[in-house]
């Protein structure tokens, strides 16, 4: 089937079998491997995107459903070559070990504390369900997640 | 004055490639041509594989080949056991690629489809049909082991696979025949999943202009997998590649080397293209190892006054289907060595039983043995803390090892680096406020409310370890580490190790080695590794390992870079070397500060080797190969406060003090993060994690739907501090900090835990410690049933 599908701002047009999932078009179709697949039950969250400024598992979703959509991966993140602050955040409080579940945990992190700043900790550690992180035991990826929420609700 | 730069909690190298997802790990990896690997693997736990018939499968869109056993014949050996223990008659069954005639677990591997598309391979996969005739499977290995168990390889007389009890028994015996106080508990170690984030990939690619492999892979240990592949596939090891590129994780699962690594190679050579594997997670928990899974029947026995007196357990180990790699190494040196932990208890004995079950292979999983031995001492010591009603810290204040700086003999024939193990307890027990602790449990009590602590004195052997031991535990393979320090003429540094870090922040820690060393900023320094043909020799990253042994191997070669900088430098300053101070990456002559050179123009000129003192050859580059001397033993006390609600029995972590002792910190932040994740893994052993089967050996916590893995709302936020002891052995003195978080932290929770059920008569349980069994066991206590 065709889709046209905006991601990180440009127009990709493609014929893809329609059971692929948004994830593989992302990985396969269109090199854009930063996003990644830590499961296959959609626990994981690794391969969370932004679609239309939604927070999505994008093995949630085929390929066909986001025909016409605007996606947002981790590529498409920073902006004019500048990190995220979620990206900083992470970086500045090692947020990170081994940087797999890392592109999802700032997608789902950077949606989060734009919807939500000010957001507390209690509040962050619920939200973060979605996203599994194996190396951090989390305690830094909260606290760069609450430095953004902190600093959002400062602005 | 500068901040130096070991001790710095500076900020990871590694970070701007993995927070831009520019960074590439196996999958992402893309060669043109490649064809998907399908693995077709059984439904059933044991099972005579009757017929396969392809027909179907070859006939579909796509696919190129599908191939078995028989197709592969003698084309790939079995996959070696690597962990050859002396003295227990072991014996390793073949482990081949792909299952000859019968299958011995759920997911081993019976046939392989190769397409032009990782879709299409698997649909071809699920169409290849695989006649079974089904036998009795058995997963429990204390069930195993028993006569009239289902036998799973014929040539493993009683699945005992090997006994291991080098202790004296008769000296135990008499030890806890003489004691005031025995207790005794069957222990539960269950099966864990690893679960790192990332799922085992394997791509190959096969040259056969020049007969080379190259081969892209989920590894901690390349060289490792160099070795095995170059066994298994019968190419010279020096025409096999292999390349470990970002590894997302491992905690041991990462070790082995697999049957999918083996069939990617030989499918590579047999077809002349690029082939690739990634495992999805219900297959990843299906065949990539488990850890733990120990049915421990332990003994401590003690004096009325508290003295810890001896230890003894028999264990049987589940190893599952097959031997993995280092299998049989973790139920026995890596665990019954450790009976003594931090404690002075003079008997110790273990007789561990390695039996083959109808499970996944276990192999090491992060603390491997380790904790499966801290957990048995940890809750031992509160066994006998209520058998004679002395409070569980007094006990352990009484038997702790005094302080100690330069080694110290233990019972179980371990000789400990260095300790103050009673300096970290009582850090610990003051910022948890113990006493005060206690005093807030009896006023919550008459509330109604269960709060429960859990303490839990630790030290663990790591940083493996001389290879002299490694041979005479039977390793097949050294234990010691390499590494090369190169500076590029501009001054720029290189360092080329053998190990293979995959998350642990080493590209850091190791540059602020040489930084702190040389004098090199910590941004020019590149550390290189993941690749068999770029890096020199090295066994990889597992053991808490890394930061102690090839540390020591660039801190050595540093330090011989840096006397050479001195000779040269005294030399073009036309100085006697005798003369020359050095400071912070500048060499200059004693009482003429205003002449100088640096690291950097030492490095220009002894790479344009204009004028070299007599003798001197150019270049700026020093190696080193590092043995350990012995392991190195970091240490400490962790301190875990719960709630438990009677009502729900859900358990709600308040509190989780860590106190650790890995001699001086190079990167305090990164050793954090190292205790930070470990501790999670192991509170989430007590409280959720396990995997479970039926009763035919279907794993029923197959999913992450299924499996409880831990996640962020589960726990506080850490109360982390330290003590520094360097190790005496080391040329820095610093220890491994890998595994401390996951071994001290399961008996901490699990033990707190049950202080709090014990005023509702609730005395044991088997983690993990849901709140379904926590609730039917306060049901139970209560005579209530559930």
């Amino acid at each position: 089937m065709q889709v046209a599908i905006t991601v990180n701002g440009v127009v990709h047009e493609r014929d893809v079998d329609p059971r692929t999932l948004l994830v593989h078009f992302l990985r396969e179709e269109l090199d854009l491997t930063g996003t990644k697949i830590g499961c296959d039950t959609s626990q994981c969250g690794a391969c969370t995107v932004h679609l239309d400024g939604k927070v999505l598992k994008s093995c949630t979703l085929l390929a066909v459903q986001a025909d016409g959509a605007q996606v947002t991966t981790i590529e498409g993140l920073a902006e004019n070559g500048n990190h995220h602050p979620m990206q900083t955040a992470f970086w500045e409080n090692h947020g990170l070990q081994c940087g797999y579940c890392t592109p999802g945990m700032i997608m789902a992190s950077a949606a989060f504390t734009r919807d939500n700043p000010g957001a507390s900790e209690d509040e962050i550690r619920h939200y973060l369900e979605g996203n599994i992180c194996r190396c951090t035991g989390y305690h830094n990826i909260v606290k760069a997640v609450k430095q953004v929420a902190d600093a959002a609700a400062g602005a | 004055m500068t901040t130096r730069i070991f001790g710095s909690g500076i900020k990871r190298r590694e970070d701007p490639r993995l927070i831009t997802g520019e960074a590439l790990y196996t999958d992402d990896i893309k060669l043109p041509g490649v064809l998907h690997m399908a693995v077709v693997r059984s439904p059933y736990a044991h099972a005579n594989i009757v017929s396969i018939d392809s027909a179907a499968a070859e006939a579909m869109e796509g696919v190129v080949a599908v191939y078995t056993s028989d197709d592969i014949g003698d084309g790939l050996a079995g996959l070696p056991t690597a962990w050859l223990i002396p003295d227990s008659d072991l014996k390793t069954p073949e482990h081949p690629a792909l299952a000859k005639g019968k299958v011995r677990y759920v997911g081993d591997g019976v046939a392989i489809v190769l397409a032009d598309d990782r879709y299409r391979a698997q649909d071809a996969a699920d169409a290849v049909v695989v006649e079974y005739e089904e036998l009795p499977a058995v997963i429990d290995p204390e069930e195993a082991a028993q006569e009239g168990a289902p036998l799973i390889h014929d040539d493993v007389e009683g699945n005992i696979a090997f006994r291991w009890a080098p202790f004296d028994k008769e000296a135990s015996d008499k030890v806890f025949a003489d004691a005031d106080v025995v207790v005794s508990e069957r222990i539960l170690q269950q099966r864990l999943l690893p679960t790192a984030m990332e799922p085992r990939s394997a791509m190959a690619q096969y040259n056969a202009a020049t007969a080379e492999l190259t081969l892209w892979c989920t590894s901690q240990n390349p060289h490792i997998h160099r070795f095995i592949i170059s066994a298994v596939t019968g190419l010279n090891e020096n025409k096999v590649r292999v390349i470990a590129p970002e590894v997302g994780g491992g905690f041991g699962s990462k070790i082995p080397c697999y049957p999918d690594e083996a069939l990617v190679s030989w499918a590579a050579i047999k077809l002349g293209v690029p082939v690739k594997w990634t495992e999805t997670r219900s297959e990843n928990y299906l065949i990539t190892i488990h850890g733990r899974d120990h049915v421990q029947h332990v003994d401590m026995a003690a004096s009325s006054d508290g003295k810890i007196l001896g230890v003894r357990a028999t264990v049987y180990a589940g190893m599952g289907g097959y031997l993995s790699t280092a299998a049989p190494g973790i139920p026995t040196i890596l665990h019954g060595l450790l009976y003594v932990g931090p404690y002075t208890i003079d008997s110790v004995y273990c007789e561990s039983i390695g039996v083959m079950t109808n499970g996944t292979p276990t192999d090491a999983y992060r603390g491997a043995g380790r904790p499966e031995a801290t957990f048995l001492l940890e809750r031992m010591v509160d066994n006998v803390a209520r058998e004679i009603g002395m409070d569980p810290a007094e006990v352990r204040r009484k038997n702790l090892i005094p302080a100690f700086e330069d080694g110290y003999e233990v019972a179980a024939g371990l000789s400990y680096d260095s300790g103050d193990y009673p300096a970290a307890f009582e850090k610990a027990l003051g910022m948890a406020g113990y006493g005060d602790f206690r005093r807030q449990q009896k006023s919550a009590m008459a509330e109604g409310r269960h709060l429960g602590i859990g303490v839990t004195a630790y030290t663990e052997m790591c940083g493996l370890g001389p290879s002299q031991v490694a041979g005479a535990v039977g390793f097949q393979g050294g234990l010691w580490e390499s590494a090369t320090v190169r500076v590029t003429p501009t001054g720029k540094v290189q360092a080329l190790i053998g190990a293979s870090p995959h998350g642990q922040g080493s590209e850091t820690t190791l540059a602020q080695i040489i930084a702190d060393e040389l004098g090199f900023p910590v941004d020019d320094i590149e550390v290189i590794h993941g690749d068999t043909t770029e890096t020199p020799m090295g066994w990889g990253t597992y053991g808490s390992r890394t930061t102690p042994v090839t540390g020591a191997a660039l801190a050595v070669a540093s330090q011989k870079l840096k006397e050479k900088a001195r000779v040269l430098a005294a030399h073009l300053m036309e100085a006697n070397v005798d003369d020359i101070e050095y400071a912070d990456g500048s060499f200059s002559v004693k009482g003429s500060p205003d002449q100088a050179q640096s690291i950097q123009d030492v490095a220009l000129m002894a790479h344009l080797a204009w004028n070299m003192p007599e003798g001197m050859d150019p270049g700026f580059e020093e190696s080193q190969f590092y043995d350990p001397p012995n392991f190195v033993y970091p240490f400490g006390t962790h301190i875990a406060i719960v709630e438990v609600d009677a009502e729900t029995g859900e358990i709600e972590l308040q509190r989780y003090i860590a106190v650790d002792d890995c001699g001086p910190q190079i990167n305090p932040e990164i050793v954090a993060g190292q205790i930070h994740g470990g501790v999670v893994q192991g509170v989430a052993q007590a409280l959720c994690e396990g995997a479970v089967y039926d009763e035919n050996g279907q794993l029923l916590t197959g999913t992450m739907m299924d499996y409880c893995m831990p996640k962020a709302d589960m726990f506080p936020n850490f109360e982390l501090g330290e003590t520094v002891t360097p190790s005496p052995h080391h040329p820095i003195g610093v220890k491994g900090v890998g595994e401390t978080g996951t071994i001290a932290s399961t008996p901490t929770v699990y033990n707190a835990v049950l202080d709090a059920l014990a005023p509702l008569g609730v005395k044991q349980l088997d983690m993990p410690l849901t709140s379904a069994k926590v609730w039917s066991a306060i049901q139970d206590a209560n005579g209530g049933g559930s």
